[in-house]
């Protein structure tokens, strides 16, 4: 006779486990795994933890400048003796989510914890859980590569208590779900303030200043909140979507440190996920100053226009609208406009190579100019592209040019 | 490899790294293997230096001066545009003779040298830079000889345009030398150097292109393509830019 | 000692336009593929560009972009019973070198050939009969014909986003367009250049003389576009520094411009700059090409193993290679034996200047592109009945002047003194109002008995090998051609309204010191008859099976028109064969 399981008792099994079943799922899980993939593309761990053309992703070893020195940062495969094979969940979880080692002392925040806290605990470990599935590789890093006193990890605890809040994404409830997705991935994985939030003397973030540009690395990076002058005040949804996916828009083209970022990562985020972060950064209210434009018959601007016309102008045009994806519209981008003009002046010196995907693979170059143009002319053709047209920007100094031409030279790209 | 001329410079490669870096077609450590992304590197380029003015850097003794002389007769001065010595014509050609040109570099230069028909080319061994010494010194031996001891460039105008007529012609003849090629290769030079970017030593300020309406290393005509038959009215730019780029 | 490198599928000898198309193709079919180039590596943005590009001396009097004879050259005679003399320096033709080849600084004319073109030999002893034809003249048929290469025509255009007017469309004579030209299937991919002034007056003289005029199919872009490939173009900015020079803005097709982007993002895509193959090796049988040798620029020698071999070095060096690996047998004139060698051929080219009155024409000739000018076909292949006049052959002409570059376009009216202020004066009133086209009439040159390649016995490379011979010269029937062709163009300049006309008739002996365009042709050529070609339709050859030599070589003979359209789509004809025939079944595609 077969022996009957009471109803209930089947239903309360059923419920036990739904209950324990574990808070985590399992690390060999594929949705896990691959969420964890997505989640490292959105937070672009590859870039800094790979040396740029080694085909050994998260090996650790590329140098990282900081204003403070240069930060190596280390091997995340799973390798047991150099990587991070023998760590626990909380030990990772600690070192993402609160910049705290596995040893107990402090991150510097090269590693962007402050950004990554917003993501949460089942996050990270999907994270870890797809970094638990790449092959091992044996290569041992010196982290502390700073020099005193910035070595001493110790006052990273007085930093901490000044720039770092840690805890999650809280959505804001009077905003859409698009928009709350877009500030997640800005604020957390994207980690875009990083770059593009001017920092204190103390390098944390000067938080009222969100997104309003900075200096890094010899390269300004540019202000991306809805400014029309200076941010993305007359970039359409579709134009960031575009730049993001590709690396070339109607206007502009990605160019060396954010080349890299969408060769790594927002080429390979999904479209609603690129159109929340335009949704987001469209939200974000510009300063609108009121600079004026310089008139155009100001010696600057006249010597700028006979360079423009005889040399500019074969690519970005007579009006400077240049060729869409392919030569940037000089005549409609901040880039150009930008307060620090540091981005601007350090390509025409050096040239540039903007970067080819598979939507846009033609990744035109830019030549150098730093050795037919002095310091005077870069300056005045800047600041002719700067006021020309409907642009309006500070003029651009001679001195302003050495600068960057004294602190680019022995930079790679 | 056979090395005959040492232009093959034998270096033991490193086989292990060598190979496998070709082996994982990866990461290019120089700038023979291209994969993955177009080469670049940042400050590229190979501009031509700028003039570097001041002494003769090939002409010796009176050879300066004999070209000088050359030049301004093939390009004789006027009213509205200087002639190729203030030109810079001279210049141009010493600087040309003290380089790669005058070397020959570049040519093949291998033995044996035979002589051919004219259609077959230039077969000597020498180079520029040879024919320009001994064609010099030819020029000034025979108006020595024959104009009363005195050199090519101590002449009159007037005495300097029979000798370069009577080369042209064969009547005046050059010892140990074709005065006529010669000569031909000096008018081709001198206006060369006339007619060049002026960051070559000759049409110093452009007054070449000035002169003729040339507008110079320009690169974008097309708001012009469909004007026909109206002077164009920029002032011509050469690669080191032209006053308006600093004066405004 | 040779080192060897791990196998590859495929290895392309030279990464010009036909390599760079093949290894597109063969990438694309998933294939492992290395290029390896003699040359450099070249880019736009770091090899030319706008800030010191614009330098006549530098490119085109020193030819800075091109080999040098040193590294590599030839040796030249007309006649058999001559002794030939090594080019020392460049005169008649300018070989290439560098990744993207003779692509990076050709002009950007991109013609096709006519039907009869491919058929030239049955079609001529049809129409005007064998005797017509010269003793020692060798002609053949192609082996395909135009409509089997139209589509390939078609993606070439496209790739290149080739502007242009078409003349026939699937049959319909359009207006404006050549009315000559064989059936397109559809119109240019970007409509033709807008003309400067010369070039519009020519064609306003042509069409009064009756004739039909059109624009020249240009390479050079007249707006933008974007490619299959997904690669983008930008329009031509006419800055009259095209042929010689690399385009700095984007605006000439070349590889650079409308493939090397896109392919090496590619995996299985490798090339290899600076290496020079000096070998194709063998196996023992010597019907299967096993890979090549090549020495880097350190002398270091290395061999790469292959399945699949493609020769795309350019005609001359195509022909060498061959001949140093001892691949087919040499052409022998005398004995009338081989086909390695057979049918080398040039162009024939001359111009007539106009000098116009300075007070009524300013053709400001400085705005140009490479591809510009108004031309007529009527006097091409066999466009026009040859029995009243004694020869076989044609050309198309225009004013196809290409630049103002002051150091070549300061002519002077003939008689005019050659130096001296009479000359200073007279390039001062004539520059601006001079038309010189370059190469005003562009006629045909037919293969010969006594025209060929061999391997020259004294002059040696820096390798000790054998330099390459050529043995050329021209034929009556060229040079009645040409002066023909020459005064019906200084009929057309003429009524143009030149006050002083400057005829000058292309005339023997062929001379190697003047320059008469780089279309070196032949002497690996395509064919029926194994006895007769060295390569079978598929650009295949007879005696190696899987070994493809794609460019001019295999021209029979050459036609009047420029190459570069006709051997980029001989090149997807090519890789076409490989991918749905040649793959599925490695071996011979044409029985011999």
């Amino acid at each position: 006779m077969r022996k009957r399981v009471p109803l209930a008792l089947a239903w309360f099994g059923l419920l036990v486990a739904i209950v324990s079943r574990p808070a985590i799922a399992d690390p060999q899980d594929f949705p896990q795994i691959e969420r964890g993939r997505y989640l490292a593309v959105l937070s672009d761990c590859a870039s800094c933890h790979t040396v740029p053309g080694s085909n050994q992703q998260f090996s650790g070893g590329r140098s990282i400048e900081t204003p403070f020195g240069n930060i190596v940062a280390p091997n995340i495969t799973p390798d047991a003796e150099t990587g991070i094979g023998t760590w626990s969940d909380d030990q990772f979880e600690a070192a993402v989510r609160k910049g705290i080692r596995r040893d107990g002392s402090r991150l510097y925040p090269a590693m962007p914890y402050n950004a990554y806290t917003k993501m949460s605990r089942d996050d990270v470990l999907a994270i870890r859980a797809y970094l638990n599935t790449l092959t091992p590789v044996r290569n041992a890093v010196v982290a502390n590569t700073l020099p005193f006193p910035f070595n001493i990890r110790a006052a990273m605890r007085a930093w901490d208590a000044l720039y770092f809040t840690e805890g999650e994404y809280r959505p804001e409830p009077n905003q859409s779900t698009e928009w709350n997705r877009g500030a997640f991935l800005v604020t957390g994985p994207g980690h875009c303030g990083a770059c593009h939030t001017p920092k204190t003397f103390l390098g944390g973030d000067k938080t009222d200043q969100f997104l309003r540009g900075s200096y890094l690395q010899g390269w300004s990076a540019l202000d991306i909140t809805n400014d029309s002058r200076l941010g993305l005040g007359r970039w359409s949804k579709e134009d960031i979507v575009a730049y993001l996916r590709s690396g070339h828009n109607r206007i502009t083209a990605a160019t060396a440190p954010m080349s890299e970022v969408i060769a790594l990562s927002t080429s390979h985020m999904t479209d609603p996920d690129l159109n929340a972060i335009a949704t987001y950064l469209k939200s974000l209210p510009g300063k609108n100053d009121g600079t004026a434009q310089l008139a155009a018959n100001a010696p600057p601007m006249v010597a700028g226009a006979a360079i423009y016309r005889d040399q500019c102008s074969a690519c970005h045009g007579l009006d400077g609208k240049g060729v869409a994806e392919l030569f940037p519209a000089l005549a409609e981008s901040s880039l150009v406009r930008s307060d620090d003009p540091t981005t601007a002046i350090r390509i025409v010196l050096r040239g540039a190579r903007s970067v080819g995907t598979d939507a846009q693979p033609t990744a035109p170059g830019m030549p150098s100019y730093g050795r037919q143009l002095d310091d005077a002319e870069i300056a005045a053709v800047l600041t002719y592209v700067r006021n020309n047209s409907a642009n309006i920007a500070s003029a651009v100094t001679a001195d302003q040019v050495a600068k960057v031409r004294h602190d680019t030279a022995t930079r790679p790209d | 490899m056979s090395n005959d001329k040492g232009d093959l410079a034998i270096c033991r490669r490193q086989l292990l790294a060598g190979a496998a870096f070709l082996a994982l077609g990866m990461s290019r450590s120089g700038a023979t293997v291209i994969f993955d992304h177009l080469p670049w590197t940042p400050n590229a380029g190979n501009p031509p230096p700028r003039p570097v003015p001041g002494p003769w850097h090939f002409f010796r003794g009176d050879e300066g001066r004999t070209a000088e002389a050359l030049a301004d007769r093939i390009i004789p001065p006027d009213p509205q545009t200087p002639g190729g010595t203030d030109a810079g014509c001279a210049d141009f050609i010493d600087r040309q003779l003290a380089g790669p040109y005058g070397r020959q570099e570049g040519l093949y230069t291998r033995p044996p040298f035979q002589n051919g028909a004219k259609n077959q080319g230039h077969q000597s061994e020498q180079g520029p830079a040879q024919q320009y010494r001994k064609g010099l010194a030819a020029l000034n031996a025979a108006c020595k000889v024959k104009l009363g001891g005195r050199a090519f460039y101590e002449l009159s105008d007037a005495d300097k345009d029979n000798v370069l007529h009577g080369i042209d012609t064969g009547d005046f003849k050059l010892d140990g030398i074709d005065g006529k090629a010669f000569f031909e290769q000096v008018v081709k030079d001198v206006q060369m150097g006339f007619f060049a970017d002026p960051i070559y030593g000759g049409n110093r300020d452009m007054v070449a292109w000035k002169m003729i309406g040339f507008p110079g290393a320009r690169y974008n005509y097309l708001d012009w393509v469909s004007r026909h038959n109206e002077r164009y009215p920029l002032p011509p730019v050469s690669m080191t830019g032209r006053i308006e780029w600093t004066r405004g | 000692m040779t080192r060897r490198l791990p196998k590859k599928d495929v290895v392309i000898i030279g990464l010009g336009w036909t390599g760079s198309i093949m290894a597109n193709e063969l990438t694309d079919e998933g294939l492992d593929v290395i290029a390896i180039e003699r040359g450099p590596w070249r880019d736009a943005p770091t090899d030319f560009p706008p800030t010191y590009i614009q330098d006549e001396l530098r490119y085109r009097v020193r030819h800075e972009l091109f080999l040098r004879p040193d590294q590599l050259t030839f040796t030249f005679r007309n006649k058999m019973d001559q002794t030939a003399l090594p080019i020392r320096s460049w005169g008649a033709f300018m070989p290439p070198n560098g990744v993207g080849g003779g692509g990076v600084h050709w002009n950007g004319e991109t013609w096709r050939f006519l039907p009869s073109d491919f058929v030239l030999k049955t079609h001529l002893t049809e129409r005007y009969g064998a005797a017509f034809l010269p003793e020692d003249m060798t002609i053949q048929d192609w082996g395909i014909t135009y409509d089997e290469l139209e589509p390939f025509y078609d993606r070439f255009e496209y790739l290149c986003g080739t502007s242009g007017t078409a003349g026939n469309v699937r049959g319909q004579i359009m207006e404006g367009g050549n009315p000559f030209e064989g059936a397109r299937s559809r119109p240019y991919p970007t409509p033709a250049q807008p003309q400067p002034f010369s070039q519009t007056l020519f064609g306003k003289a042509a069409r009064e003389l009756g004739y039909k005029p059109f624009p020249q199919p240009s390479g050079n872009l007249s707006q933008a576009y974007t490619n299959p490939l997904g690669l983008k173009m930008g329009p031509c900015t006419y800055c009259g520094f095209c042929e010689w020079f690399g385009c700095a803005n984007y605006s000439k097709a070349s590889p650079q411009t409308t493939i090397l982007p896109y392919l090496v993002r590619k995996p299985n895509f490798t090339a290899r700059d600076n290496s020079e193959v000096i070998r194709i090796n063998l196996d023992k049988s010597g019907t299967r090409a096993t890979g090549v040798t090549f020495v880097d620029s350190s002398g270091e020698v290395w061999e790469q193993q292959a399945d699949l071999v493609i020769l795309s070095a350019y005609t001359l060096f195509n022909v060498q290679l061959l001949l140093h690996s001892q691949i087919g047998q040499p052409y022998d004139p005398a004995k009338g034996t081989g086909t390695v060698g057979r049918n080398y051929t040039h162009q024939t080219i001359s111009t007539v200047n106009g000098f116009f009155d300075p007070k009524k024409f300013n053709f400001n000739p400085f705005i140009a592109s490479g591809s510009i000018g108004m031309c007529i076909d009527e006097f091409n292949g066999d466009n026009f009945d040859h029995g009243p006049h004694g020869f076989v052959g044609g050309g198309y002409m225009g004013q196809v002047q290409t630049g103002g570059r002051p150091i070549e376009s300061t002519i002077v009216p003939p008689g005019t003194p050659k130096w001296g202020a009479a000359w200073k004066s007279a390039v001062k009133e004539n520059y601006l109002s001079t038309v010189k086209p370059g190469t005003g009439v562009h006629g045909s040159f037919y293969s010969y008995r006594d025209i060929y390649l061999d391997l020259d016995p004294t002059y040696t490379d820096r390798f000790k090998r054998p330099l390459m011979r050529m043995t050329i010269d021209l034929k009556e029937n060229e040079l009645k051609q040409n002066k023909f062709l020459t005064d019906k163009f200084a009929e057309i300049i003429k009524a143009m309204g030149a006050q002083k006309l400057h005829v000058q008739y292309r005339t023997g002996p062929y001379d190697i010191t003047t320059y008469q365009t780089t279309h070196l042709n032949g002497g690996a050529i395509m064919g029926t008859d194994r006895n007769t070609s060295v390569l079978n339709r598929y650009l295949q050859s007879w005696d190696v099976p899987n070994l493809f030599v794609l460019g001019a070589s295999a021209f029979p003979q050459n036609a009047g028109y420029n190459p570069t359209g006709t051997v980029g789509a001989l090149a997807f004809w090519a890789a076409t064969a490989i991918r749905s025939k040649y793959l599925k079944n490695p071996g011979r595609l044409v029985d011999a």
